[in-house]
């Protein structure tokens, strides 16, 4: 009799601590509405299925940035397409079934729930106007028109399934192609800065521009069935969370999705109201509400990215002199270390901010971690080279002095060339306070926040006084980390340095 | 005191001096003169290490000058060169105490060294919290004399300490030096390309010429016995006869 309610108490108490803890969910999306809205559903489910906290990170970049996330578990699922699982995960040019494609990604650890319904293909528009002037209906009609002009997605642009495969199969060649990011293109097109462009198949764009979509008559493009990524572990551990998911299967049909596109897109509702009426049209209960939109008026909420982007710019700057500084100093030790810290310091500089995060998220996950990398290795350049050149260029006479008093070589450094070199230096720390200011936009697109939130939204929504909500707060603490530079200058720099000479 | 024997130092196989011999016996003063570009502060730059001769070798204190010894010999000489070359960031006073905080002298002991070298220059005390950029020309230079005597040096090595004075300011400044040399019987080279300035403040005159020794003597040998037609012309360039009752 005891025994077994000594157990009890036991798996009683397992299972309790089990649920005082349970892990948190991280729902992730990417960077354009349907994945957000698709995004914003599954939280929805998620949370109505989990007693633990569930979280939705929006906004996380393109496919490279959302899957490294995925799979270095700072995330645990995503709505993806089949295509590009196959092209982009897999690198498969065949069109495999989605059970190869489950094998595929099973050897990470990713598991793909059922399609949910809709195929949200890549498709080329043009508008009305072009199509009846050059008689376009299908994509083999462009083969006979180079003066079409172009506008596509970066991603697009590169990807094997996109325009290469594209040109090749239907002879384009173009006189003019240029990468776009898509939300802009609508607006390109409508001006007519641009013919064409790359859409998705649920666009609510393509018929609220009243755009054609050319016919795909040689069957190019493969189809994008949506589908859920998630962690093969939730099954485990929220197998109730994977239960509410796979309700979803088939009850998403096109007009629904792009019904859901358009109210966020052209009807600028809520992300959270869309997807609630998305689950309502599709007839599965939430089993909890959405959240709702971070309260507040936009004051509050501009106070709250600046401060967010503040902290960041703070803490990369604060990095990126802990090292440029020494790394400065130690240059001007060997023409070799100058070469190689300059080299290095003016290399990343030069690798692209998107690029350097991709890099990044499987190292450090998402968030706060890669953003401050970044921040902290763009700012490093101005810094080490201001202090190179402000210790190289001191007065002869001044350093020879120095030397000649028989000072040791910790007083020449700290007592004389610093000093005499802080204005330089300033400047440099300066300049990188101000580019940082900038980069760390780029904080949104992993979902460390920042002034980069609201513009990045705002892109998304064309909605620009939601741009304009982080662009001009962003500008103005620009300005206003370089003034405090200036006032900082009376502090830091010595005041022998800043007088006049008499005669 | 110091000593070069064979001592040559070429500039991007340009030779700027040598082969010298030299012997500064102590307690002397001791002017290197000549035209620009003679070598004399090649020279000077040798004795206290900023240059390594390319032949020969260098003694200070009986101890050749390395780089591995200049440390520890720079802190027994002390150097002023043109204009002063006064840190701008410091004040006069931090310019003359940087050396002895570096030595780890206490504050008091620094108070006083300044406060003596201060009446010994003639600075005013007031001046002394001053920054170089608010000091004139003949202050900054004697904040810079006071800077080379704070550890006390056996040596000094001057580099055309008054080069950029105005002629009245030059000439007081030459009495006080003149006066100073005699009364802290310090060995001193002093580098100057005016005869009358170095017949002012030295015992003894080295003329130099393409970086070799000309004429070694006193001003009056130079004048009286020149040893090469060159001595003649360089005594004649500088006008010194005028003033001496030679021909007009």
């Amino acid at each position: 009799m005891r025994a077994p309610a000594i157990a009890l108490a036991l798996a009683l108490a397992c299972t309790g601590g089990a649920q005082a803890a349970p892990s948190k969910i991280v729902v992730g999306s990417k960077a354009f509405p349907e994945s957000w809205i698709l995004g914003e559903a599954m939280t929805t489910l998620a949370r109505g299925a989990s007693q633990g906290a569930v979280e939705h990170r929006s906004n996380l970049g393109g496919t490279e940035i959302v899957y490294q996330a995925l799979r270095s578990g700072a995330i645990d699922a995503y709505p993806e397409y089949t295509g590009t699982v196959a092209e982009v995960l897999l690198h498969r040019t065949d069109r495999p079934p989605l059970d190869s494609l489950r094998a595929g990604l099973a050897a990470e650890g990713i598991a793909i729930g059922p399609p949910l319904g809709f195929n949200d293909g890549y498709g080329i528009a043009v508008s009305r106007a072009t199509a009846g002037r050059l008689g376009l209906a299908k994509l083999s009609d462009l083969a006979q028109h180079p003066e079409v002009r172009f506008g596509v997605t970066h991603e697009f642009l590169g990807r094997a399934d996109g325009w290469p495969g594209l040109a090749h199969t239907y002879g384009l060649a173009p006189k003019d192609v240029r990468g776009l990011q898509h939300e802009l293109a609508w607006d390109a097109l409508a001006k007519g800065a641009i013919d064409a462009t790359d859409v998705y198949t649920t666009d609510a764009q393509i018929a609220a521009l009243d755009l054609v979509l050319l016919d795909d008559d040689r069957a190019f493009f493969p189809r994008y069935d949506a589908v859920i990524l998630y962690r093969a572990d939730l099954a485990q551990r929220a197998p109730a969370v994977v239960t509410a998911w796979e309700r979803l299967a088939g009850r998403i049909d096109e007009a629904r999705m792009t019904t859901a596109n358009r109210q966020v897109a052209l009807e600028k509702r809520p992300f959270a109201e869309a997807a609630d009426s998305l689950l309502a049209s599709a007839g599965v209960s939430a089993g909890a509400t959405s959240a709702a939109p971070a309260g507040g008026g936009a004051w509050a909420r501009i106070a709250l990215r600046t401060a967010e982007h503040l902290k960041l710019v703070a803490w990369g700057l604060l990095f990126s002199i802990l090292v440029g500084l020494p790394l400065g100093v130690l240059a001007t030790r060997s023409r070799m270390l100058a070469r190689l810290a300059l080299g290095a310091a003016s290399l990343v500089q030069t690798v692209p901010s998107l690029a350097l995060l991709a890099f990044l998220i499987p190292l450090v996950g998402i968030g706060t971690g890669p953003t401050l990398i970044a921040l902290f290795v763009y700012g490093l350049l101005p810094i080490v080279r201001n202090t190179y050149v402000g210790l190289t260029t001191l007065p002869r006479p001044l350093v020879e002095a120095a030397e000649a008093m028989g000072l040791s070589p910790r007083a020449r450094l700290l007592k004389v060339a610093l000093p005499l070199a802080s204005p330089t230096i300033l400047a440099g720390i300066q300049t990188s306070a101000v580019i940082t200011v900038g980069t760390a936009t780029i904080a949104a697109l992993i979902g460390a926040g920042g002034l980069g939130e609201p513009i990045l939204s705002g892109i998304q929504l064309r909605d620009s006084g939601l741009i304009a909500q982080g662009a001009i707060p962003a500008a103005l603490l620009a300005l206003a980390v370089s003034w405090a530079f200036d006032g900082l200058g009376r502090l830091v720099v010595p005041k022998g340095l800043r007088l006049p000479r008499v005669e | 005191m110091i000593e070069l024997r064979g001592v040559t130092k070429a500039f991007g196989g340009e030779a700027a001096l040598g082969p010298i011999d030299l012997s500064v016996p102590p307690h002397r003063t001791l002017a290197l003169l000549g035209p620009s570009g003679c070598g004399k502060s090649t020279l000077l730059r040798l004795v206290v290490g900023l240059l390594t001769p390319d032949a020969g070798t260098i003694e200070a204190f009986g101890t050749p000058v390395t780089p591995e010894t200049r440390a520890g010999l720079r802190l027994r000489m002390g150097y002023v060169i043109q204009e002063g070359a006064l840190f701008p960031h410091l004040t006069a006073f931090e310019n003359v105490a940087l050396i002895a905080r570096d030595r780890r002298w206490t504050g008091n002991a620094i108070a006083r060294r300044v406060d003596e070298l201060a009446r010994l220059a003639h600075l005013p005390a007031d001046l002394l919290e001053r920054f170089p950029a608010q000091l004139s020309g003949g202050q900054r230079q004697r904040v810079a004399l006071m800077r080379a005597l704070v550890l006390d040096p056996e040596v000094l090595l001057f580099d055309e300490p008054l080069g950029a004075l105005d002629p009245m300011i030059r000439a007081s400044l030459q009495d006080e030096l003149a006066g100073l040399f005699r009364q802290l019987q310090k060995t001193v080279l002093f580098v100057t390309h005016d005869l009358a300035e170095a017949a002012f403040v030295a015992d003894e005159i080295v003329l130099l010429r393409a970086g070799r020794i000309v004429q070694r003597g006193t001003a009056r040998e130079l004048i009286e016995q020149p040893a090469k037609p060159f001595v003649t012309e360089f005594v004649r360039a500088q006008r010194v006869g005028a003033f001496a009752g030679g021909p007009r």
